[in-house]
């Protein structure tokens, strides 16, 4: 186990020297840099410019620059943000969005299962209709839709929730529902597959003919092998939390590293757009491998 | 497991709620793209500028509604009769930290703002000062900028410079600490650090979410200063900011709240408030590539482009079809006004030019930078353009840094442009088209021209110097034609002015909270929606 654990964490690291080789390079292929406005600077303000940001060296130096940074932990300055370190601006807006990525995942696991559950007891009845019916609909909807629809019933209609903004805890409910539908949707048909497929295996059918009763069969040993789908689900869905957050985010005005991600790559600002996909990529692998030994722990044999 | 979720789930609530909401005890709110920077030695662009004049204040302060200078740090000014030296007489007063403010700190900020060094990227608008030019380029450490005592400063400039009062109110020539950046550097605008002059000072700011400004005790006029505390909010996306405005979070935006699909609804409210704003929508030509490198080509593309279309049925909001490049409203200065739209006449140019009806004449590529507004404005030229001339014209369109590349490259035929002034002068939107101007991007140069500019730039009398600027204007528009323009922008803003006084638009759309306040108390305006 342990030795599996130190196999996992050391293919990251070449895997995320990668990512910035490529990320550096693709953000400088790019055309277009961050000082290129539909205002142009004076040639001499520009180079004085240049200059301060290091843009005036060769593109392998400034690789070097940047790479010797990271291993001390430094991500650059902020080529748009004056005065801002990539540092500070991915800890103003981490809290933020894990905070909403957190909430999304807790709604979509509480959501989701007991709909596949109660699909799955109920199966090819009203209750299984009902709950995959609503599941269907969770998978359909994009969370760029169902944004402005929970906007226009809970603000506008209802006057129940705040309509975006960040800073008390009513205000991360509404985008962490909008972010956690989806997921929750596909949790919930996760959840049914799984039950149906574990209420038909025999150990199911001998803790039932040693006359346990039903919820003592159902939770105590059926639920664990079935919710082995959805474990082995979480890294996919933590990815797509990940991604989603951003178009969320933008809906609702959140400051979290989703508006910031995508301005830094609008803006050309180098070093905060890397600063992000290095961010985002060291959450998704670390993540997917929590994912990993959570599913080897429900079902050992899952672990080689 | 599951104490261990709901725990961190508290944790992360707790960090992400850092910045304490308390929203009862802010008057007002207004929406502000997140600014590049608020140090006023390096700040350019719109949403910094806002953030500065209500900070920080020059030696004049722009007094709406026609934006004339007033008196700010300066009590009064004098210039010499060859209009290139002016005295500026300072009042007393101090930073938000006590510390006195003299003439000698302007002296250090402009030179800090031309400094190699800080990169200022306003630089170039303190280019009338003798010496400036080199200051900048690090050729030279003399600069027309002297304090003779405490409160008199004396500036001179490279060519009389009659705006130079206007100027002195720019958000890049407020003064700056000295004490403050030299001890704390780069980081001196966070609120824990920042002393302004202005009236409001810096309290609190979080990236991407808000900026909190505090009234200053120590600014020499507070009393005339309503709002305790303001809010500047930042919202890139037009409909998120816009339901915050319709729920009641914000109490002013600008175009950035406003969805375009929305327009028709809300111009008719009585919260609409539009007014003609100091910027122009044009096409640039390319010179350089046969057959715009022919005036009469570009005459007739000008010639046969109704702007009035797309103003009643693209944009809506108040823009209103251009008759010059520069907008008017300009104190002294009046436009060539001249009718842009005259298809007979642009046939005749087209066929004089060699394509008649529009015969053989090459497809020409108009590039834009992506976006609904300006696509749905390309059709409706293309449509007019194969309508009254019978040519085709391609649409292409580019993200917005690939867009400013490409133009810069000069890899266009024609391409959409626009020019917000910096100051209220006919010179800052013609001086563009000068041979070697950054912006000017169009291939076209003239020495006839350039000497024209510059001779505008000696002349003390305003009436002759106007009338030189208009000459100017006259050959980028109709003999040279080497812009089309389209329309004039307008200010279009959202807010109640049955509770707010002193938000009137105005050509800049400067937001001075100096003037804002509630119709009714201070506190009853937050309270009651």
């Amino acid at each position: 186990m342990t030795g599996y654990l130190v196999r996992r964490i050391a293919g990251t690291i070449p895997l995320l020297l990668a990512i910035v080789v490529v990320s550096f390079l693709f953000m400088r292929l790019a055309p277009g840099g961050p000082f290129d406005t539909d205002r142009a600077f004076d040639p001499q303000v520009r180079a004085n410019l240049e200059a301060r940001y290091g843009l005036d060296e060769p593109l392998l130096a400034q690789l070097g620059t940047y790479v010797g940074g990271l291993l001390q932990g430094d991500l650059g300055p902020s080529f748009k943000y004056v005065g801002w370190s990539v540092n500070e601006i991915i800890a103003q807006g981490a809290p933020v969005s894990l905070t909403l990525g957190a909430s999304a995942l807790l709604i979509a696991l509480m959501v989701g299962i007991p709909l596949g559950v109660i699909a799955a007891l109920y199966h090819n009845r009203w209750g299984d209709h009902l709950a995959t019916g609503i599941a269907l609909v969770g998978v359909c909807v994009p969370n760029f839709v169902l944004g402005p629809v929970l906007v226009l019933i809970f603000v506008f209609g209802m006057g129940l929730l705040p309509v975006g903004g960040w800073g008390s805890p009513a205000q991360v409910i509404l985008p962490a529902v909008t972010l956690g539908a989806v997921r929750a949707a596909y949790i919930a048909r996760l959840a049914r597959a799984g039950m149906l497929d574990v209420l038909q295996q025999d150990y199911v059918r001998t803790a039932r003919a040693k006359g346990l009763r039903e919820s003592m069969v159902i939770f105590r040993h059926a639920l664990r092998i079935a919710m082995l789908p959805v474990v082995q689900y979480l890294g996919p869905a933590i990815a797509s939390i990940l991604v989603g957050s951003v178009v969320v985010e933008r809906i609702f005005d959140l400051p979290g590293l989703g508006s910031f991600f995508i301005n830094a790559a609008l803006n050309r600002d180098y070093t905060l757009a890397m600063g992000s996909v290095l961010l985002y990529s060291t959450l998704l692998i670390f993540l997917n491998l929590i994912a990993d030994l959570l599913a080897h722990r429900l079902d050992p044999r899952t672990a080689r | 497991m599951k104490t261990f979720l709901r725990r961190l789930f508290l944790i992360l609530i707790a960090a992400g709620a850092g910045c304490a909401d308390d929203r009862a005890e802010v008057d007002f709110r207004f929406l502000n793209t997140e600014p590049e920077t608020i140090d006023p030695g390096r700040v350019g662009g719109q949403a910094g500028g806002r953030i500065v004049a209500n900070l920080f204040e020059g030696l004049t302060v722009r007094q709406p509604p026609s934006l004339a200078p007033g008196p700010g740090i300066a009590k009064r000014w004098n210039t010499s009769p060859d209009a290139r030296t002016w005295t500026f007489h300072l009042r007393t007063s101090t930073w938000s930290d006590g510390t006195p403010l003299t003439a000698h700190d302007f002296v250090w900020s402009w030179r800090r703002v031309l400094d190699p060094a800080t990169a200022g990227k306003s630089a170039q608008l303190l280019f009338p000062i003798a010496g400036a030019r080199d200051f900048n380029s690090g050729r030279s450490r003399e600069l027309g900028v002297v304090a003779v005592d405490d409160t008199t400063l004396v500036i001179t400039l490279e060519t009389p410079t009659p705006y130079f009062a206007d100027l002195a109110a720019a958000p890049p020539l407020a003064p700056t600490p000295r004490h403050v950046i030299e001890a704390h550097g780069e980081q001196w605008t966070r609120p824990e650090t920042i002393v302004s002059n202005g009236p409001y000072v810096l309290e609190a700011w979080r990236l991407q979410d808000r900026m909190r400004l505090a009234r200053n005790p120590l600014y020499w006029n507070v009393e005339s200063i309503a709002l305790t505390r303001a809010d500047a909010v930042a919202g890139d996306f037009a409909n998120a900011n816009f339901n915050q405005y319709e729920s009641g979070l914000l109490d002013w935006v600008d175009a950035g709240g406003i969805p375009l699909p929305l327009i028709d609804a809300l111009t008719p409210r009585d919260d609409w408030h539009a007014g003609p704003f100091l910027a122009t929508y044009f096409l640039r030509c390319n010179a350089r590539n046969a057959p715009l490198d022919d005036a009469r080509v570009r005459r007739a593309l000008s010639l046969s482009l109704d702007a009035a279309a797309i103003t009643e049925h693209v944009t809506r909001a108040g823009q209103v079809p251009a008759r010059g490049l520069v907008p008017p409203g300009i104190p002294g200065y009046e436009g060539i006004d001249v009718d842009l739209f005259d298809p007979e006449r642009a046939r005749v140019l087209l066929a004089e030019a060699g394509f008649p009806n529009g015969e053989g004449f090459p497809r020409l590529r108009f590039l834009f930078n992506t976006s609904e507004a300006h696509r749905q404005i390309a059709e409706v030229l293309q449509q007019q353009w194969r309508k009254h001339l019978g040519i085709e014209i391609e649409l292409l369109n580019q993200e917005w840094k690939v867009f400013t590349a490409t133009v810069r490259a000069g890899e266009y035929d024609l391409a959409r442009g626009s020019w917000i002034g910096d100051v209220l002068d006919a010179s800052n939107f013609l001086e563009i088209f000068t041979a070697g101007n950054a912006n000017n991007r169009t291939g076209w140069e003239s020495s006839d021209y350039d000497t024209r500019i510059a001779a505008a730039a000696r002349e003390t009398d305003a009436t002759l110097r106007a009338e030189i600027l208009r000459t100017c204007e006259r050959t980028v528009v109709v003999d040279e034609a080497i812009i089309l323009p389209v329309y004039v922008y307008a200010v279009t803003n959202l807010y109640d002015a049955s509770r707010w006084k002193g938000l009137e638009p105005d050509l800049l759309n400067s937001l001075d909270l100096r003037r804002v306040r509630p119709r009714v108390g201070p506190r009853a305006g937050s309270a009651s929606r």
